[in-house]
């Protein structure tokens, strides 16, 4: 089966490209790639005026599956991750039960096999239950497929902890990525703490909660050559210290979401919009400002969306009872887009680096490179396309965004995982 | 003069006259409260829902008082009956009171945001009376009452509040309110008591110091300090807080002669306050407060329920 | 009393260019007051037991101005007090006035003779109202009415016992008192009203 992608800008920094030309992929994987293609039998797309790029990996997203499909199954957040341009995802262990062992593991690499429409990389769990209390399995998930490590939703409550996961996952060759959250300073934090926990009356999560635990973590990954990936940054103080954690050569990369790049703790109102409550929480206009500036010259490794699906009632009720989260699958691409890419803040390159190569790099996935021998994940981006996000658009069972209502410009056209259309034209192909 | 408030949830959105005339309608109910036959027919008709989500005596029975004495018809919803015990959502609470056909909520409820939360849900106006850590303006208004009545005017007075003003909803309506009128506020408290903002309710000065402040002060306002248990209590023991914070007979002496003592109750007698202070014939006027949370409460559902249509445009 | 004053500028001129005519000038209304306070005291047969109540924003100045002039006559004193009936109206929803005048009534009530006394006299509701405040004060031995102006209209079975001048008017009017002492001139004017709106007494201070 032979499928012809023509006239598309090719956009791949791996291998250096960016021109118009052509794909052909045979057998799900990319035999030529070049200008003036042609094929006799198969199928044959002109995408004039449409982007090329590496599949976008999205490597931080919460599916939900199983315990908790009021908010999102795999059948429906992957076809979220298709509809938002990914051909994989890399979902974390804090379901019920906890991913926490192989057969976890197993449960939802087969149950995405069977109903979804993405890859689906399962981070496991460093610790039991995500209690802090006792290892987990960790190389029975490996040999069953986990690609990272990590107790996302909170962090490990000590260093002695941490530094045995480190200690432990280094044999693996596998990230240990952590949620970094000091119980003992975050405690019941609503909102970053300062303005906005002060206006609305709420207790802080301060920003020193997120960056202690930074710090800590770098020093366990000096201490252990554990790679270590820092989830979710939203401070300025906190990227300063994976900065210098770089330039002393640590195996330290992290990811920022899309939120956290667009929205600041101000963006909450006194009407209590419970869409806006994320962990971390959104912080201050210089925290943000700071962020920008480590995309831009590639101290984050990564954007993530964080995609936290919710049920409605989960959301519509008091702040401080409502869920932390917010979805992200369906936006996160057209955001970036809109807000980074329209406006040259980066170029498409470096969008890629960040929401594909990177991603795969730290997940230790083979990389898809376009050219000739790889695999064919690939996503089309229409550039122009303009669209208003509604509860109507998305393909996730949740409709917890916040950016409900915004103009967006340019999204995710077609996405192809193994040479096959996930998505086609905007519409998930079933 | 107008007033087109429907609700009472934020103090911020009242104006130094709106909450003039509250004050002053206010002293028209006090005359009420001061007659044999305390109630009037004003209200009669109206039906207004106490919705106490945590439990709360004083507050309640204040608006009960002011329901009953201004002739509502009041419903008592909440405690340990409340729908969410039964697992029921806020919002389909609400959504039962509002198909009731009530004129008024009141609302109490531990989490912040939740009075706008029922006003988005509701025909009915919604008054705050007291939402987590956040707002309790109701309070302010009768703390505004009281030092007025006793001092005159709110304007250009210096009011030092102390005490836990981070975990405090009262600070959050007061410290506000306060500067609307035009009052000077300093807040006093361990850091550990203090939000990360202080400034941003609008507190002019931040002191750790209450001897260095007193002097300066017409009014003192003492909050209550919460007797919990020690382990990871935000100051020593009570005995070192009383020492460090406590207004005592002994520091009577750095007061100004005619400085007024307020506390918005229950007190912690031999902690924020003795008894010398907190019964101070000339200064303390905590009881005062109490009856002016009638007379105040009855002010603002006199006001909120009169309706927008001022006709009388001669 | 039933007034939400609007003191623009604007309401200051509309007021003289309505079609004002005076009903009763100064004198007159002097004149009535000592007429009604002989009235009084020859109806109660003297002061004895004897209390004013004025009803806000000029009954109570009536009732002053009546009070004085039955100590001139009498050479006693008789106990005084003022009423705001805004908590008591039956027209809350519709003409709600935020602002309320004070009410005082310093003396008991039970066992006196209470004479209420208001400018103008009209629907009858606003008496009505006073009936009923007045029970919640005490229990008087008898309630009698004095008003400086009677406009007839009335909508409830309420009389006065003592008129200054009968004026009869027109719904589509208003009748007026202005009294030296908070509007700067003493008379009973009858003022057309702008359709849509309601006759009721003016703002103190004037409009």
């Amino acid at each position: 089966m032979a499928l012809l992608l023509k006239n598309a800008r090719v956009i791949d920094p791996a291998c250096k490209l960016d021109a118009v030309c052509d794909i052909l992929i045979r057998h799900g994987e990319i035999v030529e790639v070049g200008k003036g293609l042609s094929i006799e039998k198969g199928i044959t797309r002109d995408l004039t005026g449409k982007i090329v790029v590496p599949g976008l990996v999205d490597m931080h997203v919460h599916l939900r599956e199983p315990g908790q499909e009021q908010k999102e199954d795999i059948a429906s957040g992957s076809r979220a991750a298709a509809h938002g341009g990914f051909s994989a995802v890399c979902c974390m262990p804090n379901t019920k039960p906890i991913i926490d062992n192989a057969a976890q593991v197993r449960f939802v690499t087969e149950r995405a096999d069977e109903v979804g429409k993405c890859r689906v990389y399962v981070a496991g769990a460093c610790t039991q239950g995500l209690k802090s209390e006792t290892l987990s399995e960790m190389g029975d998930m490996v040999a069953h497929g986990a690609v990272a490590f990590t107790d996302d939703g909170c962090g490990i409550h000590t260093a002695g902890m941490m530094r045995l996961v480190m200690d432990y996952a280094s044999m693996f060759d596998k990230a240990v990525m952590s949620h970094c959250q000091d119980e003992s300073l975050v405690g019941a934090g609503q909102v970053n703490e300062g303005v906005v926990s002060t206006r609305l009356g709420m207790l802080g999560w301060p920003a020193a909660g997120e960056e202690i635990q930074i710090a800590r973590d770098i020093a366990i990954s000096r201490l252990t050559g554990c790679p270590l990936h820092i989830q979710h940054i939203s401070t300025l103080r906190g990227l300063d210290l994976v900065r210098a954690a770089k330039a002393e050569g640590l195996p330290v990369t992290c990811e920022v979401t899309p939120h956290h790049l667009i929205l600041t703790e101000d963006d909450i109102g006194d009407d209590y919009n419970t869409y806006l409550k994320v962990n971390p929480p959104l912080r201050t206009a210089e925290d943000v400002a700071g962020l920008i500036q480590g995309v831009v010259d590639g101290s984050i490794d990564c954007i993530a969306s964080d995609h936290a699906p919710h049920a409605a009632w989960e959301k519509d009720c008091e702040f401080e009872v409502a869920w932390f989260g917010m979805t992200g699958l369906e936006t996160m691409l057209s955001l970036i887009l809109t807000k980074f890419v329209d406006t040259n803040i980066i170029d498409y390159a470096r969008m890629v680096e960040m929401m594909a190569i990177n991603p795969r790099k730290v997940l230790r996935l083979e990389q898809v490179k376009i050219e000739a021998g790889n695999i064919a994940d690939l996503t089309v981006i229409d550039p122009e396309a303009t669209w208003t996000v509604t509860k109507e658009d998305f393909y996730s069972k949740a409709v917890n965004s916040a950016f409900l209502g915004a103009e967006l410009k340019g999204r995710a056209n077609d996405v192809y995982v193994g040479g096959f259309a996930t998505m086609e034209e905007g519409v998930i192909v079933e | 003069m107008a007033f087109t408030h429907k609700h009472l949830i934020d103090i911020s959105e009242y104006s130094a006259d709106d909450i003039m005339l509250l004050l002053e309608v206010a002293v028209k109910f006090k005359e009420v409260n001061e007659r044999k036959i305390k109630k009037v027919p004003t209200l009669k008709g109206f039906t207004v829902i106490n919705m106490f989500n945590e439990p709360s005596t004083r507050t309640r029975s204040s608006f009960e008082l002011a329901e009953k004495r201004l002739s509502c018809d009041s419903l008592n919803f909440g405690g340990s009956s409340t729908s969410a015990v039964k697992g029921e959502s806020l919002i389909d609470t609400i959504e039962t009171l509002n198909s009731y056909k009530v004129d008024m909520v009141i609302v109490r409820d531990k989490h912040a945001g939740v009075p706008r939360l029922i006003a988005e849900h509701v025909d009915a106006g919604v008054i705050d009376a007291g939402d987590g850590k956040h707002q309790h303006p109701t309070q302010a208004l009768l703390d505004l009452y009281s030092i007025w009545e006793n001092l005159g005017k709110l304007e250009g007075l210096h009011v030092g509040i102390v005490g836990d003003i981070g975990h405090s909803r009262v600070c959050g309506s007061l410290i506000p309110a306060l500067k609307i009128m035009g009052a000077t506020v300093t807040v006093i408290a361990p850091p550990t008591l203090m939000p990360a903002r202080p400034d941003i309710l609008g507190a002019d000065y931040v002191s750790s110091n209450i001897d260095e402040v007193l002097p300066e002060l017409d009014v003192v306002y003492m909050l209550r300090i919460q007797r919990e248990r020690l382990e990871g209590a935000p100051y020593p023991s009570l005995r070192e807080y009383n020492l460090l914070f406590g207004l005592t007979q002994a520091r009577e002496r750095l007061m100004k002669p005619d400085a007024l003592i307020c506390h918005p109750g229950p007190i912690n007698r031999g902690v924020e306050l003795d008894s010398y202070m907190a019964d101070h014939p000339k200064r303390s006027v905590i009881l005062n407060q109490v009856y002016a949370g009638i007379c105040t409460r009855m002010a603002a559902l006199y006001l909120l329920l009169g309706g927008s249509d001022d006709g009388l445009t001669a | 009393m039933k007034d939400s004053p609007k003191s623009t500028p604007d309401a200051k001129n509309a007021k003289s260019a309505q079609s004002n005519a005076a009903v009763m000038d100064a004198a007159e209304i002097e004149r009535s007051l000592t007429r009604i306070a002989h009235q009084i005291l020859e109806s109660n047969h003297g002061a004895q037991n004897l209390a004013l109540v004025g009803i806000v924003t000029r009954g109570d100045i009536l009732a002053r101005m009546l009070a004085e002039k039955i100590a001139e006559i009498e050479g006693s004193t008789v106990e005084l007090g003022s009423l705001d009936i805004s908590f008591y109206r039956d027209d809350f929803f519709t003409n709600f006035a935020p602002e309320v005048h004070a009410t005082n009534i310093p003396f008991d009530m039970a066992g006196k003779t209470i004479v209420l006394v208001d400018d103008v006299l009209y629907t009858g509701r606003t008496i009505r109202a006073a009936l009923d405040a007045l029970t919640d004060f005490g229990r008087p031995a008898a309630v009698q009415l004095a008003v400086l102006v009677d406009r007839g209209h009335r909508e409830l079975p309420i009389r006065a016992d003592y008129v200054g001048k009968n004026v009869p008017s027109s719904k589509e009017q208003n009748v007026r008192l202005y009294l030296e002492e908070v509007d700067g001139t003493s008379s009973v004017e009858i003022i057309d009203i702008q359709p849509g709106t309601r006759a009721s007494s003016a703002p103190l201070g004037g409009e």
